[in-house]
């Protein structure tokens, strides 16, 4: 009977709270999720300039994103691990596809057009990586060894690169600590992570080598802003005066100056935490920033819970991709990163990342949903 | 227990994976405790000195756009320049009266009532201390009364912009193009920090090929500012770097030649320096006035434009396509002897007409009685089409198309200039491809004097011609001769050439046959071959725009203006040194010999006679 496996769950005595079980939703992970998304449709008002017609556009996304969610949780996680190395395979085929393309037409291509809608593939493939180490680990005991390591360090290599040539080096970023984190949480040594951390240190200077000229403005920018105040270093002045002068409380809702009198750019998307940091302050930030890591912590637990390796490695993997994508976004709005595309999670403007996010957090509500009863 | 790797230790697993989740959430609660650090520091600690910034935005910073660079001919005469313009500017703050003051400057300067309610409606949606202009674009009449009472008016003042502006006018409107305001499109184009402050930016011609260059690079100063973003005082300032000034090859004398020359003809004249590719000419008749598209065309007088039936906005010598009729005839003739398909004294005879084998169809020459026996000399000379029609047939439209195409038919020469047509070259594989249909033999007979699918540009015309009088080096047309900024010059493009390997006595004898179409007595161009001492080698052409029935008899005189032939002449001089090469096309001409031949001929003599 299915509905002696849920007895481990916190059970709200009402409809929807059986409707969400029914669905296979796990309710705090929900919650959690509802909060961020009306967050984002409160600070999107103030930063989009009051438009009705951005919530609208944003609401249709987030829509079709809980769908997605819902269906992914419907799924079997078997069914996840069993198609892993396929999913995982036409990614990466699929990535090619779009740089061919696009070395055929000129200028840089990400996405596919599927005639009715463009797909970008560096999004799936955010998901499939993690699927596809959590896969390739779980048949070998943990912790992995060198010769293991060494195969995931490469299927982890060939997404990155290929997204990075794009180029997109935010989502080169987040697809190379989904795989990372994987490792990571199976179990490689400190030791070896020191390494990499040390080799990867080592490697800067042919990283530069590999940049494009716009990537390296980034970084110059980011180490000296006022050398291109007109350009990209206005940014992150703009940014830094917006969220300073927020102070502890803010200026309240649709109280941001910086945007509305539109020095702030791109205030919608990537660097819509400025305009949330003016208008709801230290405070504001800290109440997001809570809110995030119970949405983290939520998905820690249930990796902690769930009942394979491979489920496991998965939905924690999962759950430290979201504090990447939170920590780089932020940590580029206050000017302590260098500037790369990577938008505020559940939060920011624009399609699909918040499609991707949810399709994860599906997979993290399937693994919680179907688990089978130990015997005790 | 298992004693040997790898075998899983589900105990041991599953402790480590709980150490590593405890070690994940102290890793992101560290991380995420660096964020709040550094947003107390912001938030708190720098609260005062950026809630100051915010609330006074005490620096502005504030573009400064360079000056564009200017068009030069290759004599440097000036075909676009920036020039001056003054406008009669009022700063609300600082006037008194506002009424007052407006009420004594319409008296003085005779200012019309819409202006002055045009002025008030913008006044209101600017600042108090922004300087708004009243009168824009003023003469020297207005500026001189102004300039009597200016003590009088405290807060009035005379402002300065630059404007671009065409000394020629229509005259090389469709090469040097124009610029216009930035739209919508153009901004998402553009790279936003090099426009920050641009309002224009090239539309079409050289001004628009090369924007990047004329642009030049943006400075900014930051400017202190109080609380009601007034300037107060610059803090620093990067100067910014004027445009490269053009030198184009063109040499607008010899433009002005040209295009007087086509009189009322709708047409297009393109002359090549044959050294080195240099665009001399690029006429396209009628042309307009690019002046009124700088300060934003009326919309009445862009819509009269667009309708013009002689469509002025379309650029003939780039774009126009027309067959090129029997000027297509020296180079069939010189594939014939290329491909070992006649000899040059070989004798073919002309009843007239020609048909094919078993076809009823007659194949018409332009002289009805026809030109008896002519050997290819005689052909060419006097134009004669039967020969062609034959010497077509037995070339076969396969070797047609890769002899033609190897002089830049069907495809674009690749000049400096956005928006070039390619023309079109038939071919065996097109025509399956575009019209899922068989060549058909008579068509290659069409072809083979030039009439027919095969649809070419007056540039490339020019540039098959330049290619023919230099022996098969290819000629690449170009018009930007150097780009000239403050701390260098540069090069234009200067595409390098390919060679065609043709034989020279082949050449030598296609080139002599076209000198005689200019200094022969029967030849048909024989009108411009006098009083001059050298040789200018041409091949007249007429293109049909419509086809007259089977048995019926074209009469230029009887039909409608806009149905009469296209005139077309091709030619080059001096015929045993080439320098210049021409090609002209005058809509409904009628005859290329007493049309088209003239102005090639008028160009060719200028320019030799000023080369001396």
């Amino acid at each position: 009977m299915k509905s002696e496996t849920r007895s481990e769950h916190f059970d709200p005595p009402s409809l929807i709270g059986t409707l969400l079980r029914k669905l296979h939703i796990d309710i705090p992970l929900f919650i959690g999720l509802c909060l961020a998304a009306l967050l984002s449709f409160v600070i999107l008002y103030s930063a989009g300039g009051q438009e009705v017609g951005i919530l609208m556009r944003q609401a249709a996304r987030v829509g079709l994103a809980f769908a997605l969610m819902t269906v992914l949780a419907h799924v079997n996680p078997y069914q996840f691990k069993r198609y892993s190395a396929i999913l995982f395979g036409l990614g990466v085929f699929l990535l090619i596809t779009v740089l061919i393309m696009g070395q055929i037409g000129k200028g840089a291509q990400r996405w596919l057009d599927l005639g009715f809608f463009r797909f970008q593939p560096s999004e799936m493939i955010k998901i499939t990586t993690p699927m596809m180490i959590a896969w390739y680990l779980a048949e070998h005991a943990l912790p992995p060894k060198t010769k293991q390591l060494f195969t995931a360090t490469l299927l982890i290599l060939i997404p990155t690169l290929l997204i990075a040539k794009q180029p997109d080096l935010g989502t080169a970023l987040l697809v190379a600590s989904s795989g990372a984190g994987v490792l990571f949480f199976a179990g490689l040594s400190w030791r070896f992570i020191l390494a990499i951390v040390a080799t990867l240190a080592a490697l800067t200077p042919i990283i530069w080598h590999f940049m494009r000229g716009y990537q390296r403005d980034r970084v110059l920018t980011f180490l000296n802003p006022e050398a291109d105040p007109l350009g990209r270093g206005y940014h992150i002045i703009q940014s830094k005066i917006a969220i300073g002068s927020g102070g502890i409380y803010g200026k309240g809702w649709l109280g941001s100056t910086q945007s509305e009198l539109d020095f702030l750019p791109e205030s919608s998307t990537d660097f819509i935490f400025a305009v949330f940091a003016e208008e709801f302050g230290l405070f504001g930030c800290l109440g997001l920033l809570v809110l995030y890591l119970l949405i983290i912590a939520r998905c820690l637990y249930i990796a902690s819970q769930a009942q394979d390796t491979y489920n496991r490695l998965l939905a924690s993997s999962l759950a430290f991709t979201f504090f990447v994508y939170v920590f780089v976004n932020i940590g580029m709005v206050i000017g302590i990163l260098p500037v790369v595309g990577v938008p505020l999670p559940l939060i920011s403007y624009g399609g699909t990342s918040i499609v991707t996010l949810l399709a994860g957090f599906g997979i993290l509500m399937s693994i919680h949903t179907h688990k089978k009863r130990l015997s005790r | 227990m298992p004693l040997t790797y790898p075998v899983k230790d589900n105990t041991a697993e599953n402790r480590l994976f709980f150490k590593r989740i405890i070690a994940a959430f102290v890793v992101i609660s560290l991380l995420t405790s660096g964020l709040i650090v550094r947003l107390v520091y912001l938030q708190v600690v720098g609260h005062e000195h950026y809630a100051s910034m915010a609330k006074e935005n005490s620096v502005k910073i504030v573009p400064l756009v360079p000056t564009r660079g200017i068009i030069y001919d290759r004599n440097g005469k000036i075909l676009a320049e920036n020039t001056p313009s003054y406008s009669l500017e009022l700063i609300p703050e600082q006037i008194s009266n506002m009424d007052d003051t407006l009420e004594r400057l319409q008296k003085i300067l005779a200012i019309p009532d819409e202006k002055i309610d045009s002025y008030q409606k913008q006044r209101k949606r600017q600042k108090r201390f922004v300087s708004t202009p009243l009168l824009v674009n003023m003469n020297d009449d207005e500026l001189a009364k102004f300039a009597v009472v200016r003590p009088f008016f405290p807060g009035v003042d005379i402002q300065t912009h630059l404007i671009r502006h065409y000394p020629y006018g229509d005259l090389a409107s469709h090469v040097v193009g124009y610029v216009g305001r930035i739209n919508e499109d153009e901004l998402k184009e553009l790279p936003v920090t090099e426009y920050r402050g641009s309002t224009h930016t090239g539309k079409i011609g050289i001004e628009r090929s090369y924007e990047t260059e004329l642009h030049g690079k943006t400075g900014y100063a930051e400017i202190e500012t109080n609380v009601q973003a007034r300037s107060l005082s610059t803090l620093t300032e990067t100067a910014p770097e004027s445009g490269a000034s053009l030198y184009l090859t063109l040499d607008i004398d010899l433009q002005k030649t040209a295009y007087d020359a086509l009189e009322s003809y709708n047409g297009a004249v393109v002359a090549i320096d044959i050294k080195t590719g240099g665009v001399l000419v690029f006429a396209s008749r009628p042309g307009f006035d690019p002046n009124p598209f700088v300060v934003g065309i009326s919309n009445d007088a862009y819509q009269a434009l667009q309708a013009s039936e002689n469509q002025p906005l379309y650029n003939r010598a780039l774009r126009g396509l027309y067959p090129p009729g029997s000027t297509i005839k020296p180079f069939i003739a010189l594939a014939g002897l290329e491909y070992d398909a006649i000899s040059a004294h070989q004798k073919l005879y002309c009843p007239g007409y020609y048909q094919l084998p078993g076809v009823s169809h007659k194949y018409r020459d332009w002289r009805k009685g026809g030109h008896g026996s002519v050997n290819m000399n005689e052909a060419i000379t006097q134009s004669c089409d039967v020969y062609f029609y034959r010497l077509a047939a037995t070339l076969g439209i396969d070797h047609l198309y890769t002899f033609l195409h190897k002089f830049g038919f069907g495809e674009k020469t690749g000049i400096d200039l956005v928006g070039e047509k390619s023309g079109l070259l038939p071919s065996r594989e097109w025509k399956q491809a575009r019209k899922k249909q068989a060549w058909y033999p008579g068509e290659t007979l069409i072809t083979g004097i030039g009439q027919g699918y095969h649809q070419a540009t007056p540039l490339q015309l020019a540039r098959a011609t330049a290619t023919l009088a230099n022996k098969g080096k290819t000629v690449m047309p170009f018009l930007v001769d150097r780009m000239v900024t403050a701390h260098a010059t540069q090069p234009g493009p200067h595409p390098a050439p390919a060679i065609i390997p043709l034989k020279e006595d082949h050449v030598s004898k296609v080139i002599d046959a076209m000198i005689d179409v200019v200094h022969s007595q029967r030849g048909t161009a024989k009108s411009i071959g006098r009083n001059i001492n050298y040789q200018i080698a041409g091949k007249t052409g007429t293109a049909q725009v419509f086809n007259i029935k089977q048995n019926a008899k074209y009469n230029e005189h009887s039909i409608d203006f806009k149905l009469r032939d296209h005139a077309l002449f091709i030619a080059f001089a001096p015929a045993d040194d080439p320098k210049i090469a021409v090609a002209v096309i005058a809509e409904n001409g009628g005859h290329g010999g007493s049309v088209a031949a003239p102005i090639a001929g008028q160009v060719i003599k200028q320019y030799l006679k000023d080369a001396h």
